[in-house]
This record gives structure tokens, sequence and C-alpha cells, in this order.
């Protein structure tokens, strides 16, 4: 055991090997592992972000589902609504057609019979001078006895 | 296996625990087999305690080659991952190196508080590279200087962090580091105040040195130290259980193994926080 010449020999190599390793071996290995981490925490980032817009994504489609529900019941309800209005008017219209009919009808039944009056009145003054001359025997002066009549025929 | 090659117990132990140096004997030296070196000493490799006379100019053959091939390694495998480096999904071996750069980079950013592009590559290579020096403690003992012996290497320690030039290299590179640090990003002028102006005030300027300086030196010897002793006493151990009969080695070094495997990557992460904390010291003002 002695000390000789092989320390500096050994202090050479020293050197050497940390020179090359400060040169040629740390600068790549840490910046590889600094890089990697770089994007490794960008990655986290990146599905970070995804996840929160696949969270809003949802949102957005439950709020548009919820939307065209609404929507679909307001048009089936107005549509309900407007059939029933439809309904409604056509009973009406039924109603008063059919009120117009009745009215008419009444009108032509009031006509007629006033026409058949009209009619039977004229012929219950023939009949009256008829009956009369019958009972008198004779002919009434028709022209003073049709003015009798016409009387009595409107007092009927 | 000791009694192979007519080796003593002592003897294995020794064997086990010299490296191969290559250096100078001086002239008139006789070597290990009686020879006696010629005029102008000569270039060789140590046998027995030739090493001890060498003197400081010798190299640990297999240190080094064990430290810069396990050097490389840490090195190839990591500027492969680094070249294929994807931001997608990672591979195996770049999710590996990742999870191993992560680590140091979290107890860089735990307890170094300034900007420095060094700090944490620096950390980085401490942390693999002991660790692998560490991890050919689990090799078997005889395998490889077995093998070696077969093919003429006298001696070969294999794991680096057993030999104190090894730790101690890398923890005075580091101490260098400290004071390069110190003076640059405190200035001179407060650094050298740090050393002198306290504890205790200014009329007390030697003793402070004193204190201080020890505290400053204590840094770099405790670093390699620590390790070098961890490692060495661990390789001790396994060389130690080695010397027992084949039959019985696997109770004593398997536990010792699996307990290794804790001790060798604990004390390469303590070397790794260590030269964290301190080069974080050597960047904050007090």
């Amino acid at each position: 055991m002695n000390i000789n010449a092989t320390i500096i020999g050994q202090a050479i190599a020293f050197f050497f090997f940390v020179w090359f390793c400060m040169k040629f071996v740390w600068p790549p290995l840490t910046g590889a592992l600094r890089e990697r981490q770089k994007k490794i925490a960008e990655g986290l980032d990146a599905a970070d972000r995804a996840s929160r817009d696949l969270e809003l994504a949802k949102e957005k489609a439950t709020q548009a589902l919820r939307e065209g529900k609404e929507e679909a019941a307001a048009i089936i309800e107005q549509a309900n609504k407007r059939a029933n209005q439809i309904v409604d008017d056509a009973k009406e219209q039924a109603i008063e057609e059919g009120n117009r009919l009745k009215e008419a009808a009444k009108a032509e039944i009031e006509q007629e019979v006033n026409r058949a009056k009209e009619a039977l009145r004229a012929q219950v003054a023939v009949l009256a001078v008829a009956g009369a001359e019958k009972i008198l025997g004779k002919s009434v002066d028709s022209k003073a006895s049709a003015e009798l009549v016409d009387k009595l025929a409107a007092e009927l | 296996m000791a009694a192979e090659g007519g080796l003593t117990t002592s003897g294995y132990i020794i064997h086990h625990l010299t490296n191969l140096t290559f250096g100078k004997l001086p002239e008139g030296f006789v070597r290990y087999n009686g020879e006696v070196v010629g005029e102008g000493g000569t270039w060789t490799i140590a046998h027995g305690n030739e090493a001890a006379t060498m003197g400081f100019w010798a190299i640990n053959l297999d240190t080094m080659l064990f430290s810069v091939g396990l050097g490389m390694l840490f090195i190839w495998l990591f500027k492969k991952a680094a070249t294929k480096a994807t931001t997608g999904v990672p591979g195996n071996l770049q999710n590996f190196c990742e999870w191993i750069v992560e680590f140091v980079d979290e107890q860089v950013k735990s307890s170094f508080h300034s900007r420095n592009q060094v700090v944490a590559p620096l950390a980085l290579t401490i942390f693999v590279w002991v660790f692998l020096m560490n991890l050919m403690d689990l090799i078997p003992v005889d395998w490889i200087p077995y093998l070696a012996q077969q093919m003429g290497v006298p001696y070969l320690k294999i794991v680096p962090s057993t030999d104190v030039n090894a730790t101690m290299g890398m923890s005075l590179s580091v101490f260098a580091l400290i004071i390069y640090y110190s003076l640059s990003v405190k200035g001179p002028k407060e650094f050298i105040g740090e050393l002198t102006l306290q504890p205790l005030g200014k009329w007390a300027l030697p003793a402070n040195l004193f204190l201080e300086g020890v505290n400053l030196l204590a840094k770099p010897v405790s670093l390699g130290l620590r390790l070098f002793g961890n490692m060495y006493a661990g390789e001790m151990i396994f060389i130690l259980i080695a010397l027992l009969p084949f039959w019985i080695q696997w109770v004593l070094s398997v536990p010792w193994a699996i307990f290794h495997i804790l001790v060798i990557t604990l004390q390469a992460f303590i070397f790794m926080v260590l030269t964290i904390v301190y080069l974080s010291m050597a960047h904050e003002s007090h």
C-alpha cells in the first residue's frame, strides 16, 4: 500500500469522466426528463380540458332535449286547442245554420198560413153570400153585401 | 486455496493485497529473486514489497486498468442512453439511467442551493463510478487474480477502491474543486477570512487558522480514507473467508456478500453526498 503516481492518474481519469458526463451525458438525459415532464403535464391538462368539455356538451345536450320536449308539448297543446276551437266553431255554425233554417221554415209556414187564411176568408165571403142568398131566397145586392162581407171577413 | 502454489496463509493474504505496480528500481537494489539491479536502475513490475522502494513515481497498473475500464463502462452506458434519449416512452436502459440521474439530481437539489453546472454531473460520475469500482468486490476474490496468474501476471487487485491511491485521487480532486470554488465564488479575501477570522475572532488568528485548516484538510482525507477503509476491510474479510475449506466458504461468504451489496452502495452514496455537501459549503458564505 504505497502512495504513488496512481493518485495522479486516478485524478486525471476522474476529471475526464466528470467532464465527459457534464458534456455528453447529463444535459440530454435531464433534458429528456424535463421534456417528458412537460409533455405529461400538457397531456393531463388536455385530459382535464376534454373532460370539462364533455361535461359542458352533456349539459348542452340535456338542455336541448328539455327544450325540444317543451316545444313539442307546446305544439301539441296548441294543436289540441285549435282542434277544439274548430270543433266549437263548427258546432256554432251548425247551430246558427239550423236556427236560420228553422226561422226560414217558420216564416214560410206563417206565409202559407196567411195565404190559406186569405183564401179561406175569400171563400168564407163567397159562402156567406151564397148562404145568405139561399136563406133570403133572393139575390142580395151584391155590391152592398160585398162590403159587408168583406168587413166580416176582415174580422175573422 | 491457501496451500496451493506453496503459499502460506499470510503469503496468500499479502498476495491478494498487493497491487500490480510498475516503477523504477534503483541501481544496486537486490530483487526478490536475488538479482541485482544494474546500472541506471530498471523499470519493471514490482514483486513482493519492491513497490515501497519504487517511491512515488510508480503506477498501479491494475488500479488504473480497472478504474478507467469501469469509468469507460459508465460513460459508454450513459452516453448510449443519452444519445437515444427520447421524450416519449423510454426504453429499459434509458429508464434505468434516468432513474439514477433523477436520484442524483434530487440529492443535489436537496443539499446544493447555488447554481453550478458541474456539481450534478460530478455527483452522478462519483456515484456510478465508485459503485462500479466497489462492485468488483463481489466477484469472488480468487477468480480474476487466478486467471491473471495463469497468464503470467504476478499480482492483480481488481477492486480499485481498495487501493488508497484511487480513493485519495478522487478525494483530492474533490478537494481541488473545493478550493477552486471557494476562491472563485467567495473570492480569495473571504475564503482567507473564513480560514483565519473565525471561530475565535481576529485576535486568535493562529488558533483559528489551525482549527479551520484541520477542518479543511480533514475533508479530503476523511472522504478518501472512509471509502478506502470500508472497501479494504470488506475485501480482507472476503480473503479471510476464502482461506476456509471450500465446502464451508459459502456459509460465510454469501451472507457477507449480501451485506456487502448494502455497503458498496452506501459507500458510493456517502462519497457522493459528502462531495455535494463540501462543494455546497464552498459556495455559501457564512
